[in-house]
């Protein structure tokens, strides 16, 4: 690399250059430079601003009157902030924990010489090619007390049969959890299965000779090769936990009343419809924050081993 | 010790079996809504009420279908989600091909005209992947307003493309990063300029990962609802913000088998590139997630 570089820019001091020349030498840059202006604006300009917006009282539209952390502050009062922050860790803890559970079972499952094995993945991964406002609309028909699976199982006989999480407002966020590990356990299962074939056979060879047995092969040689693995699926998965806002749209409506509302339905409900940009800027900030608190160890390994790698 | 052999096998037989039941058991967990949502959406109405949810249609009909893409009440219209699929295309076709070129050229001069800093501008991009969305929504529809794009296509299209150059570039600069450096070196030596290296050596090999980003960018901006239902009046909703307005208007009777049908809309193009593509699908999913 670091040849390629000295090659294209073969200009010492006293060297004279073409306009032509000059022009090539700064086209990477000129490439690049839209891009560059374009996170700086859209990326770390709004994230800026969004923040200003966070210490004004906005409540309609954006006035830039200043009040401090008051809106912060209204936030830690309000109920329904509470109330969607535990249902985040809540969602969130469950659907990582099943979805890496799950995910992890079906890849050690697979890699056992499977036939149709091509056939069983395409299955597995499919809802990951949906919307989540699909797999919400889908799910809330089949989770619907009326007519769907309550009902199903009922008509087979098992008349005092209950499952009507959907419109239950203790387990209203259980549902979130059914239908996002749906989505995303085939996707951790790939990756998995992905991280089981990178392993080398011949490891796996000399613990068999030594006369381990399989579940302890696993244990103790598989599962530590996979580390990595694992860190990256609960990174995309915690990822994929703060960011939900369609699922919860679709499937529960926040509801019922806001039983099942996430920080991101809240923050929508209060910048969007119900006028609170001051309000609602100050709950994304807090997103925000609680992305970056998986994110910063996450890159800070990535790289130190990118370093020593 | 023949008998031990017979039970060995016998013990195995066993193990496979439950092998193969836990992996099909999984398979119909899967498949389930799917084939739900598929038998519902040709179901008349009265077998709904009166049948079972997998018990299959009786008198199958393509009604629910047409009524979804033509007829259907979606908030206060009544013209089904097919208006709001061709609104859908028009807005991922752009976007994903501006995205997809601004992200090839921006990882190829990251790798293959690396400078000073070149390595901290990746990472400052990289960081457009990773934002909740909901930072940036009321910056972006002031900015929006300003451009005068609110609620218009161009503004969906240019808020997809601002926010999938980040992942287009880092598909690309991944990509390329493992191009061999040795012909470009020679190229520049003998005199062939950036976008000529780059037409010629690059591009060339560069189809696998211009069909991942072209999946991967298609998949992200087809299943959006957050920018659409955001950024969008009635006439320019993309078909997702249509089906969700569709399943929540409760005028009259609920039509599950018209809901069900239009979700099938919604799912079947990236279902259907899931299909055809399924491993590059894949591959955009697990890039840069699994280090190879």
């Amino acid at each position: 690399m670091s040849l390629s570089s000295s090659l294209a820019r073969p200009a010492g001091p006293g060297t004279r250059r073409s306009p032509a020349a000059a022009l090539q030498a700064w086209l990477p840059k000129l490439v690049l430079a839209p891009s560059v202006a374009i996170s700086l604006f859209f990326v770390y300009g709004f994230m800026l601003w969004t923040f200003v917006l966070s210490l004004t009282n906005s409540r309609m539209l954006p006035s830039y009157e200043f009040v401090g952390f008051a809106q912060y502050a209204r936030l830690m009062a309000n109920d329904r902030w509470w109330v969607a922050s535990t249902n985040l860790v809540v969602f969130g803890g469950l659907f990582v924990a099943i979805c890496l559970a799950l995910g992890l079972l079906l890849a050690i499952l697979l890699d056992q010489r499977i036939r149709q094995e091509g056939a069983l993945r395409t299955v597995y991964l499919y809802p990951m090619a949906l919307s989540f406002i699909v797999t919400g609309v889908v799910w809330k028909w089949l989770l619907n007390p009326g007519l769907g699976i309550q009902a199903m199982v009922r008509g087979w006989g098992f008349e005092s049969f209950t499952f009507d999480w959907l419109v239950d407002p203790d387990m209203a966020v259980y549902t979130l959890v059914i239908a996002a590990v749906w989505q995303a356990s085939g996707f951790v299962m790939a990756l998995f299965l992905a991280g089981l074939r990178g392993i080398d056979d011949s490891i796996i060879k000399a613990a068999q000779l030594d006369g381990a047995s399989l579940p302890r092969i696993y244990r103790r040689v598989v599962l530590p090769c996979l580390r990595p693995v694992v860190f990256s699926a609960v990174m995309i998965l915690a990822h994929i936990a703060i960011k939900s806002f369609d699922l919860v749209v679709a499937l529960t409506g926040g509801g019922p009343g806001y039983a099942s509302d996430l920080p991101a339905t809240f923050m929508y409900a209060h910048a969007f419809t119900r006028a609170q940009v001051g309000l609602g800027s100050a709950s994304a900030m807090l997103m925000l924050g609680g992305v970056l608190a998986i994110l910063i160890p996450y890159l800070y390994s990535e790289l130190r081993s990118r370093r020593h790698g | 010790m023949d008998n031990v052999i017979r039970r060995r096998t016998f013990g195995a037989r066993l193990g496979r079996f439950t092998l193969y039941a836990v992996l099909v058991l999984a398979a119909l967990f899967y498949l389930l809504p799917l084939a739900v949502m598929l038998i519902t959406s040709v179901k008349p109405l009265g077998e709904i009420s009166a049948g079972s949810l997998l018990a299959l249609p009786q008198s199958p009909t393509l009604a629910p279908w047409l009524k979804a893409w033509g007829e259907a009440c979606t908030g206060m219209r009544c013209e089904g989600v097919g208006g709001y699929f061709w609104n859908s295309i028009a807005i991922v076709v752009p976007a994903v091909l501006i995205s997809t070129v601004i992200g090839a050229l921006n990882g190829y001069a990251l790798t293959k005209w690396r400078f000073k800093g070149s390595e901290l501008l990746f990472a400052l991009t990289l960081f457009g992947c990773f934002i909740p969305f909901q930072v940036v929504l009321l910056p972006m529809a002031q900015t929006l307003g300003w451009l005068g794009l609110s609620s218009s296509r161009a503004g969906l299209i240019l808020v997809h493309v601002v926010f999938g150059i980040a992942f287009t570039t880092l598909f690309f600069r991944n990509f390329y990063v493992a191009v061999p450096s040795e012909l470009v070196s020679a190229a520049k030596l003998d005199g062939a300029g950036f976008f000529r290296i780059f037409w010629r050596i690059l591009l060339p090999v560069s189809a696998p990962i211009i069909v991942v980003s072209v999946i991967w960018q298609f998949t992200q901006i087809w299943n959006d609802f957050l920018f659409g239902v955001a950024f969008s009046a009635h006439d320019t909703q993309p078909v997702t913000v249509a089906l969700n307005n569709l399943v929540n208007t409760s005028t009259g009777v609920r039509e599950y088998n018209v809901d069900m049908a239009a979700t099938m809309i919604a799912a079947l193009p990236t279902l259907l590139v899931y299909v055809l593509a399924g491993k590059y699908f894949v591959r955009g999913l697990t890039a840069g997630s699994v280090k190879g």
